[in-house]
């Protein structure tokens, strides 16, 4: 008897709570389906988060122009109109082939440098019915020196370079993300005496939103077992983006000199310190 | 003794009746329509999910805001990550009441028009809504149809003046929901 009546009381408080589930209809609903997965998008504005590339990926079908232009260093003096009567330019095309894969080309002023590159998005921050804590991306470009007249890299083999890149990168609030950058870059033929065909670097950046349209961005390269030569730095830039609809411009400071890999990791010859100092931007228009 | 069994056998009985009167959706159907001066956006919604209660005369929907498909991807990125930050906000919701005149059952076959009632949640700002909507009883399920206007600004949601004539200040919601009955497990 005693346990017909436990019985009975049990049954008796699962119909009440079923009954009180029932009695508020978003509950039900909540309960009859579950949270999708929830992508975390626009970790970054841009696909660059100044001289690098941030995690950011062309969606599928989607074509970017971009223009990005480095001036002359700021301390070079009102002769030279603080660096803006020298330009340095690069013309680059991106294009999402797939959701996860972005091809891109562009062409560079500075040595005549021609490049390409790969992105591969395997994996993307999400949260809900699916949690992944970060969004990871395998970068990989190919540069090649068209300048001619260079003593000892007449050859097509000596003006290659190859940049192989993880790009891992949190956005840990709408209005904060970071990114780690593990970088190698393999130079067939270095200039300085003594270099090293491969350079190993470790990039760090991050954005800190300051409106829902205008962020502050900086970047770091690290070099490991750098060359030993006074000339080169470790590239270091500190920007603004503005996004306005269809366009993001991006405005900023930094000691290098070129916009692809190879150049800025390995051959930046500015001491930010010391306030060679290049003004820049880039514009990015997405078809 | 046997006046627990009574109220317990009375509780079951209710739950199983009015599960009987509950239609849900998980793939219901939301676009909204924005007419400016220099261009027009859509946006298809096929995740929406929702009950509607005939008993009780009662209507809740959720849509989940990641779920609007645009033309274009960059469209799609703005509208979560500027203007309904869905990160903080991933979902809409609908919570009302229609009235038809009077108290319609899964026997009312047919179409009938409806007052809803009730409270829009977007972007974590809840209004009142008051709006039109068909009720199509079938055999075995429901549809229900609707149109209203939404303003941008009721739920505070910033349109900076350099997209001004890009985006409408009143944009156009069109619900379509195809129910079917809700099992019990």
């Amino acid at each position: 008897m005693k346990k017909l009546q436990t019985l009975l009381i049990t049954v008796f408080c699962i119909s009440v709570t079923s009954l009180f589930a029932q009695d508020d209809l978003m509950s039900l609903l909540d309960d009859q389906t579950e949270d999708p997965i929830q992508f975390i998008e626009a970790t970054f504005k841009g696909s660059r988060l100044i001289n690098g590339h941030t995690v950011q990926t062309r969606k599928h079908r989607e074509l970017e122009f971009l223009i990005s232009h480095r001036f002359g260093r700021v301390n070079s003096g009102a002769d030279e109109l603080f660096g803006l009567d020298v330009s340095n330019i690069r013309l680059g095309l991106e294009y999402g082939l797939t959701k996860f894969l972005t091809v891109g080309v562009g062409r560079s002023s500075f040595d005549k440098t021609f490049d390409g590159f790969l992105k591969v998005k395997p994996l993307k921050q999400s949260k809900g019915a699916k949690s992944m804590p970060i969004s990871l991306v395998y970068f990989t470009s190919m540069a090649y020196k068209s300048l001619k007249n260079q003593d000892g890299f007449e050859d097509t083999e000596s003006k290659l370079a190859y940049t192989h890149q993880i790009l891992i990168a949190r956005k840990f609030s709408p209005g904060l993300s970071f990114q780690l950058m593990p970088t190698l870059i393999h130079r067939n033929k270095v200039e300085e005496i003594n270099g090293d065909n491969d350079q190993f670097a470790l990039g760090i950046g991050g954005r800190v939103k300051l409106t829902q349209r205008v962020s502050l961005n900086a970047e770091y390269y690290y070099r490991y077992d750098a060359p030993e030569n006074p000339d080169l730095f470790n590239s270091l830039a500190i920007g603004f983006d503005i996004e306005t609809g269809g366009h993001v411009f991006q405005l900023h400071f930094t000691n290098s000199r070129t916009m692809i890999e190879r150049g800025f990791i390995t051959e930046t010859t500015g001491d930010y310190f010391g306030g060679d100092i290049h003004f820049g931007f880039n514009v990015s228009r997405v078809f | 003794m046997k006046y627990i069994v009574s109220i317990a056998l009375l509780f079951a009985g209710m739950v199983t009746v009015s599960a009987q009167d509950k239609y849900i959706t998980k793939n219901g159907f939301v676009k909204f329509f924005s007419s400016a001066p220099l261009e027009d956006i859509e946006a298809d919604n096929n995740n929406v999910q929702s009950i509607v209660d005939l008993a009780a005369s009662e209507v809740v929907i959720n849509i989940p805001i990641q779920s609007f498909e645009f033309d274009k991807s960059l469209m799609k990125e703005h509208f979560n990550e500027n203007y309904l930050e869905s990160e903080k906000f991933p979902k809409a919701s609908f919570k009302g009441k229609y009235d038809a005149g009077k108290q319609l059952t899964a026997k009312d076959i047919g179409s009938h028009t409806v007052a809803v009632t009730g409270d829009l949640t977007i972007h974590g700002v809840t209004r009142p809504l008051l709006a039109k909507a068909t009720l199509i009883i079938k055999a075995g399920g429901v549809q229900a149809k609707t149109k209203f206007d939404v303003r941008v600004a009721d739920f505070d949601i910033e349109i900076p003046r350099i997209v001004f004539k890009n985006i409408a200040e009143v944009v156009e919601v069109t619900v379509d929901l195809q129910y079917t009955k809700l099992d019990k497990q």
